[in-house]
């Protein structure tokens, strides 16, 4: 079976308080959804690597494939948990040490 | 090299300083090169200075725009002869579909933008694309609808995005995404800015070039053309005086 590549990507979250990782991720698939759909959605693997609290810096994984579909929907979120918001994407790898490297 | 990336729309209202000031900051903290801010066509130079001064010490280049929404066609020709040369790029918004063609034709016209929210004012259809591409007009879009829509209203924004973006490449037309943005929450980083473009068919290069490289050729070759050095295109004073 071939192996699915993956990316990593480094996000800077702009809002008032700290969102629970559910909510940032909520937000995120529903940005994802409202765009492409359960189907599109479905398709991209989106999984919550690490919450940095303090920085909020959020590191999230995606599979190559939907890479851009995942950006887009990212710069559509205008809100997270009911709170306005905006997500940046600081940084984009195929490896988490390269990231962590990155930011 | 380092792409440079431009938001040729900030749609803030210039006299409004505070406002300015904030998106200003951030969009030189987001890495922008270039920035611009529609002025209606009676501007004074005064105030584009005081403008250009506070950008400059974000080391960002401000660009002079005008924002022109002419009822006619002879009335988009009247305010083009008045400003061309008092601005360095020049857009008109496009309410009907005379003022569309005839923008599309006038060389002087850099921009064209059409109402995000009347999808019947969308006037930019193969024929329109067939004189801009004779002329040196680019299509402009604006993000910011596509976060701030929701629902029905935003599908049917991107299907006409889709359609008019295709049409578009058919005919080799330059598209320039700007942000279109009055509020600091709504301010994208230039690459997630361009990443939207993806929405609506670029790919990654196109849609890369549509916030870089397509709006700053733009400024390029109208600064060029209202230097005193330019005689034509292409040819342009070196040297002036008795010995040459």
């Amino acid at each position: 079976m071939k192996r699915v590549k993956r990316r990593y990507l480094a996000l800077q979250l702009e809002t008032e308080g700290v969102p629970t990782e559910k909510e940032f991720m909520d937000a995120v698939w529903g940005a994802v959804a409202r765009l492409y759909g359960e189907v599109g959605a479905s398709m991209t693997s989106l999984a919550l690597i690490n919450l940095d609290v303090e920085r909020k810096v959020v590191v999230i994984r995606t599979s190559l494939a939907t890479l851009d579909y995942v950006r887009a929907s990212l710069a559509s979120i205008n809100s997270v948990a009911g709170k306005e918001a905006g997500v940046h994407v600081l940084g984009v790898s195929g490896t988490i040490k390269a990231l962590l490297k990155q930011l | 090299m380092k792409r440079a990336f431009a938001d040729l729309h900030l749609h803030i209202n210039p006299k409004d300083q505070q406002t300015f000031e904030r998106l200003i900051k951030r969009a030189a903290k987001f890495g922008y090169s270039y920035v611009s801010v529609p002025f209606n066509y009676e501007a004074t130079q005064e105030e584009s200075e005081k403008l250009r001064a506070f950008c400059s010490g974000f080391r960002l280049d401000f660009v002079l725009r005008a924002d022109l929404r002419p009822r006619t066609e002879n009335e988009l020709t009247h305010c083009l002869r008045k400003i061309r040369r008092k601005f360095e790029v020049i857009c008109v918004v496009c309410d009907n579909k005379e003022v569309a063609r005839q923008a599309a034709k006038d060389r002087r016209v850099d921009l064209l933008s059409f109402p995000s929210l009347d999808y019947h004012k969308r006037f930019f259809d193969r024929s329109e694309a067939e004189l801009a591409c004779n002329s040196l007009a680019a299509l402009e879009v604006d993000v910011t609808s596509l976060l701030v829509l929701e629902g029905p209203a935003r599908i049917r924004l991107l299907s006409s995005l889709r359609r008019e973006i295709a049409i578009a490449l058919e005919f080799h037309v330059p598209v320039v995404v700007s942000s279109g943005v009055g509020d600091e929450r709504f301010m994208r980083m230039p690459r997630d800015m361009a990443s939207l473009g993806f929405l609506f068919g670029f790919d990654e290069a196109y849609a890369l070039d549509a916030a870089s490289t397509n709006p700053v050729a733009i400024v390029k070759r109208n600064r060029e053309k209202l230097s005193s050095r330019f005689v034509a295109p292409g040819i342009s004073v070196v040297k002036e005086g008795t010995d040459c």
